[in-house]
């Protein structure tokens, strides 16, 4: 919201430094986004009249102007086309210099000097409008000073930010409020029209509330003698400081008031409305309704989102016509035009939530809607319309005001009464404010404050809807002190409790599997969760995908299921860059429908209070790593995944490489990783499917891409991933037995798992290492021999040669069982 | 087409499929596409010879040659796919590997220098941070049904707070009631819930993690970014020790140089709220562009927990009180690193990956 100092100057007395004022206004949490000073380096403009324009040979864009200001007539080249002899304009001579510092200098423009500058309201910080020409008042007098005739003194207008629960700082007046609290200086009220005519207005307006739920105050005046005209220039320079474009006086009126004390009002021309009868009620399913800014809506319709009834409050008239959707824009019918002489204006309070959900389903913000849905204060409409009255008098002197303003109440909230106990204010800001200091700064906000036996009641005005009631409004309450008195002002203090910090095994494990993986040189990327549908398909076509409603953009429409997709293309694009020899990996989530198969759904609280069950997507930790170096293929996947078991102390994985694997690997050059004694899938580790490949990087293309998949809610729990606990293990202080055997084993055996066999073979086996794979001559077709070394010891004793002789048996005859025998 | 031309058409038909049916190779395929179906095909020969025809006569024999054609056609293509999965099929057993007989002992490993990602850095610094000041770390899903992401944050549906999260909805059971959460705040709620049902107060917990908002990415958004939330519940926690607590994290992890000042805000699930500026880190409070002149940049918001919400988890406010802030993991890498464009963070190219 747009402030200038000089409007709320008119409420209090400001400090001098537009610095201090700033802060001041941070700190009491009504932010500056900016500072705009206006109407200033305006001192050399003077007023010029058009005396004569001619084209200026081989020159379309530009004319040559002679204007004059007193004493000769100056010629200018101007590219300006709003404008005709006789007018008014703003002009700039050479030497002046202009807001934003621009030098008006002498110029030579298609062979034709220009002596100035003829000026836009833009050019002249006076305004948006860069159009033409500002043209001035015919009634100045040429020659005279802008400022003078304009009535201008330099100003500075303060963008704040308000908060969406200080719908009562939404004007100036509750700006200057928080201020003259805060500098503890008087607030002063702004003047009210008075002077209301012996004729009653219900003699000839009706208004009627029927839905009080919905509307809970409608006070309708009525004008006679409006003439619909120009606003003076101090109400447009307002409306402009503000951001609002100048329509006429009598549309003018209700924003200057919106603006200045935060009741939007409503002014309808009397004549088109029927039975000159505004009335608020429920609109009905299948009414329309055509909106100001063209738009046909259909009303009562049920929308989307929780707990919303498609419920609208319109103002309809006699004939039970909907003229508008009430608080937040007009319909088209009734609206004020030239011709307009008498004017019903409502001024109104609506139920806020009522309001947001109408806006929010109608697509349709208004400055009417954003005020009513963060609560006007339902007290303000009858003051707001004897200031719009006293506003547009200043055009129209002779405006009639009918006497006994229309008032019907529907329901408005009462206005909260809270007690803050002794106590309250140190327990919550932790420092005790004297009871003196906190109702100062309460009465200042318009705040009803009485000492009562537990402390001060304190009871909210009817401008702070935010305030609620019990404990809320105690916290609702003590804000308002800490924030009148100075957040910077409170004490510090670092809190400790006995309880320790720390990490959980898993956000520890977490971590040292990022350690490993960025150790074996893996750079960390971050590919999008959402993607296209098309991806999605590539490895999981026809399977249910969790879907984004109102995503951005088409292809960023689904979550993803896996990260080898996204990975992959991501690779794809650094080989584009000639930078494809890397190794890339991410730690993320990937979601799987409720629906899909297998996925485990995560049941949690929804719906409107929390109080039904919801079935959400699975959501799966994972680690994907996508090795894209020369030579990579599976065996360095296999040999980054040892890494990480090795690290991790898993006891007892094994590759599994008749599982199926998912849609993506390379069949026969991928693995699953299963922990053998719980049957857990840890992840896949081999290559890339070439088909995938070559999708990637968009062609056929021979080159090996080897991949990592594990998951991590597997991996990362020991009862599902198991591990070796560590040092259980004393190695022996006698010497070891060390044998080779080579094994000639059927290839269905694979040699880890033969491995495993042997480890379990006899108590003395200390480590079973494979060394060697020999296949071809000597050795039957289906079968490879496979060299084990193999240490033996045991803790007490050095073996004996019995002892070892047994073993090797007992290894023999482990090995034998799945079909392995000793070369 | 006389009768006799016609049974030579279905002849010629019925040969060919029996041909396609024994072709071995995607090369042999390639031969006989051309010679059954090619310009020097039979099929090719009668339709040039359609033209001697009487129209109607024409016009039947056509329609039987284009059948014919088509036939053929379909069979290649089935035969093409079925030799191209076999030969697909062959090379992968060509290429195939024994994994488990891999000795990974003897597997080269090139040397290189792998880089952890900016945010996950930045997430473990902070963690590290406030693991010193005594606070555990909590994760939470990215998918929140409306309980979570809103309501029992005392922003009720429809309520025009809303507008401060523009939400990505996702489509499962009633239209708007899932959503990718815009925040790490629901993480508190499960924290709170949890507590409460496992009698486990007091809470002391940082909750870092992934959100989304429907929002066009530029140099300072990324509709997907990281927050770290943290929530004190205990008993006797007033706002001094919110300002102390995060006075104390801003010297820890920016510096002796920098503070922090809190200024008021609005959060539907914090009263009192505020906002924290700390010193700008640029021009370390003497004024620069980047904090616009006053020497102070905004990093979060906090502000202590509404009674609202501790109601809506059963938490009793006369026991327990508490604060909670957050603010943008992939904010403070930017302002540490002076990453000029936050979409550096998501192109992953290597040259950026491997230098910070």
């Amino acid at each position: 919201m747009k402030v200038a100092r000089s409007w709320l100057a008119t409420f209090v007395d400001l400090p001098e430094s537009n610095d201090v004022l700033r802060e001041t206004l941070d700190d009491l949490g009504l932010v500056v986004e900016g500072v705009e000073v206006v109407g200033d380096g305006l001192d050399d403009v003077v007023v010029a009249r058009v005396e004569s324009i001619s084209a200026i040979p081989g020159a379309d864009r530009v004319r040559l102007v002679s204007a004059w200001a007193g004493g000769e007539p100056l010629d200018i080249v101007c590219g300006a086309m709003n404008f005709a002899v006789g007018d008014l304009v703003p002009l700039a001579p050479v030497g002046a210099v202009l807001p934003g510092g621009f030098e008006i200098a002498r110029r030579t423009m298609r062979g034709v000097v220009s002596n100035g500058m003829l000026c836009s309201g833009r050019e002249l910080g006076l305004g948006d409008d860069h159009s033409g020409l500002l043209i001035l008042d015919p009634s100045l007098t040429p020659g005279d000073h802008l400022t003078n005739a304009l009535g201008i003194s330099p100003d500075v207008i303060f963008d704040l930010s308000i908060e969406g629960n200080r719908p009562d700082a939404w004007s100036v007046a509750g700006v200057a409020r928080d201020l003259a609290t805060r500098l503890n200086r008087p607030w002063r009220d702004v003047a009210l029209a008075s002077g209301t005519s012996s004729v009653t207005t219900a003699s000839v307006a009706n208004a009627g509330i029927d839905d009080p739920d919905l509307c809970g105050r409608l006070t309708v005046s009525y004008l006679r003698g409006v003439r619909v005209g120009p606003s003076p220039t101090w109400v447009t320079r307002r409306l402009e400081g503000a951001g609002m474009r100048s329509i006429n006086n009598v549309v003018d009126a209700s924003n200057f008031v919106m603006l200045e004390l935060g009741q939007p009002t409503h002014p309808y021309d009397a004549s088109r409305v029927a039975g000159r009868t505004l009335r608020a009620r429920r609109a009905r399913e299948g009414e329309t309704l055509v909106t100001l800014d063209g738009v046909t809506r259909t009303l009562a319709r049920v929308g989307r989102g929780l707990g919303d009834t498609g419920e609208d409050c319109v103002i309809v008239d006699g004939d039970d016509q909907v003229l508008g959707l009430a608080g937040i824009m007009g319909g088209a019918s009734s609206e004020i035009d030239a011709s307009t002489t008498e004017v019903l204006l409502e001024a109104a309070y609506f139920e806020p939530m009522a309001i947001a959900r109408s806006s929010k389903r109608h697509g349709l913000r208004s400055e009417a809607s954003s005020r009513f849905e963060r609560g006007v204060d339902p007290e303000l409409a009858l003051r707001a319309a004897a200031r719009f009255v006293e506003i547009l008098r200043a055009s129209v002197p002779e405006l009639e005001w009918l006497g006994e303003p229309l008032d019907v109440r529907g329901s408005t909230p009462t206005p909260s009464s809270v007690v803050v106990r002794r106590g309250d204010v140190a327990r919550l800001l932790g420092e005790e404010l004297a009871d003196v200091e906190v109702t100062r700064l309460l009465e200042g906000l318009g705040f009803g404050v009485r000492a009562v036996t537990e402390g001060l009641e304190v009871v909210a005005p009817s401008s702070r809807p935010d305030v609620r009631a019990g404990a809320r409004g105690r916290a609702d309450v003590i804000e308002e002190i800490a924030r009148l008195h100075g957040y910077r002002r409170l004490p510090r203090r670092t809190p400790t409790w006995p309880q320790p910090g720390g990490l959980t095994i898993r956000q520890r494990e977490r971590r040292v599997l990022r350690d490993v993986v960025v150790d074996l040189g893996v750079l960390e990327v971050w590919t999008p969760t959402l993607g296209s549908d098309e991806d999605f398909d590539l490895l999981r076509r026809d399977r249910p995908r969790v879907r984004v409603t109102n995503p951005l953009a088409a292809d960023e429409s689904v979550l993803r299921a896996t990260m080898v997709t996204g990975i992959l293309s991501a690779w794809a694009r650094n080989v584009e860059r000639g930078l494809g020899d890397v190794a890339l990996g991410e730690f993320g989530v990937v979601f799987r429908h409720p629906d899909d198969e297998g996925a485990l759904a995560r049941e949690t609280r929804g719906g409107e209070g929390g109080r039904t069950s919801l079935k959400l997507p699975f959501e799966n930790e994972r680690l994907t790593v996508v090795l894209g170096r020369s030579g990579d293929d599976a065996t360095r996947a296999l040999r980054l995944w040892s890494s990480i078991a090795g690290r991790l102390n898993l006891d007892d994985v094994v590759l599994n490489e008749q599982a199926p694997l998912p849609p993506g690997w390379h069949p026969t050059r991928s693995a699953t990783i299963e922990d053998a004694r719980t049957h857990a899938v840890l992840g896949y580790v081999g290559e890339a499917d070439p088909d995938l490949v070559d999708h990637a990087l968009g062609g056929n293309v021979e080159r090996r891409v080897a991949m990592l998949d594990v998951d991590l809610d597997v991996l990362l729990d020991p009862t599902r991933a198991t591990r070796r606990s560590e040092f259980t293990m004393i190695p022996s202080r006698y010497p070891s037995a060390m044998m080779d055997l080579a094994l000639v084993a059927p290839d269905a055996l694979s040699a880890h798992e033969l491995a495993r066999v042997l480890r379990e073979a006899s108590p003395l086996v200390e480590e079973v290492r494979l060394f060697d794979v020999y296949r071809g001559a000597g050795l039957a077709s289906g079968s490879r021999s496979l060299a084990f070394a193999i240490r033996l010891s045991a803790i007490d004793r050095t073996l004996s040669e019995e002892e070892v002789t047994e073993a090797r048996q007992a290894l023999l005859d482990s090995a034998a069982t799945r079909g392995a025998v000793l070369r | 087409m006389p009768d006799a031309s016609l049974r030579e058409l279905d002849t010629f038909v019925n040969d060919s499929l029996a041909l396609i049916e024994g072709l071995a190779s995607l090369e042999d395929l390639r031969e006989a596409e051309a010679s059954l179906t090619g310009r020097r095909s039979p099929l090719a020969t009668w339709q040039r010879s359609l033209g001697a025809l009487e129209p109607d006569e024409r016009r039947s024999a056509g329609a039987r040659l284009q059948e014919a054609r088509r036939t053929l056609e379909e069979a290649l293509a089935r035969r093409g796919e079925a030799l191209r999965d076999v030969a697909r099929r062959e090379k992968l057993d060509r290429d195939a590997l024994a994994l488990g007989d891999v000795v990974v002992d003897q597997v080269l490993w090139p040397l290189g220098v792998g880089r952890a990602g900016l945010v996950a850095r930045t997430q473990r610094e902070l963690e590290d941070v406030f693991v010193a000041m005594g606070f555990q770390v909590a994760d939470g899903p990215e998918v929140e049904s409306d309980w979570y992401n809103f309501e029992a944050l005392n922003i009720p549906p429809a309520h025009p707070a809303r507008g401060m999260w523009d939400t990505f909805y996702v489509d499962l059971g009633d239209p708007e009631t899932v959503v990718l959460r815009t925040h790490t705040s629901p993480t508190q709620i499960h924290l709170m819930e949890a507590a409460v049902a496992n009698a486990s107060l007091p809470i002391h917990s940082v909750m870092p993690g992934r959100c989304y908002r429907r929002d066009t990415p530029d140099a300072r958004h990324l509709a997907t970014f990281h927050q770290i939330e943290g929530l004190v519940v205990d008993r006797a926690i007033s706002f001094a020790d919110l300002a102390g607590t995060i006075e104390t994290f801003t010297r820890a992890y920016f510096g002796a140089d920098i503070a922090s000042r809190l200024r008021p805000a609005y959060f539907p699930f914090t009263e009192p709220s505020a906002e924290f500026e700390i010193t700008c880190t640029i021009c370390r409070g003497g004024g620069c562009r980047t904090c616009s002149g006053t020497g102070w940049i905004e990093l979060g918001g906090c502000g202590m927990l509404d009674p609202a919400v501790l109601e809506a988890v059963g938490i009793d406010g006369d026991e327990w009180s508490g604060f909670a802030f957050g603010f943008g993991i992939d904010r403070c890498a930017q302002m540490r690193h002076q990453i000029a464009d936050m979409r550096a963070l998501i192109d992953n190219d290597v040259r950026f990956l491997r230098q910070v």
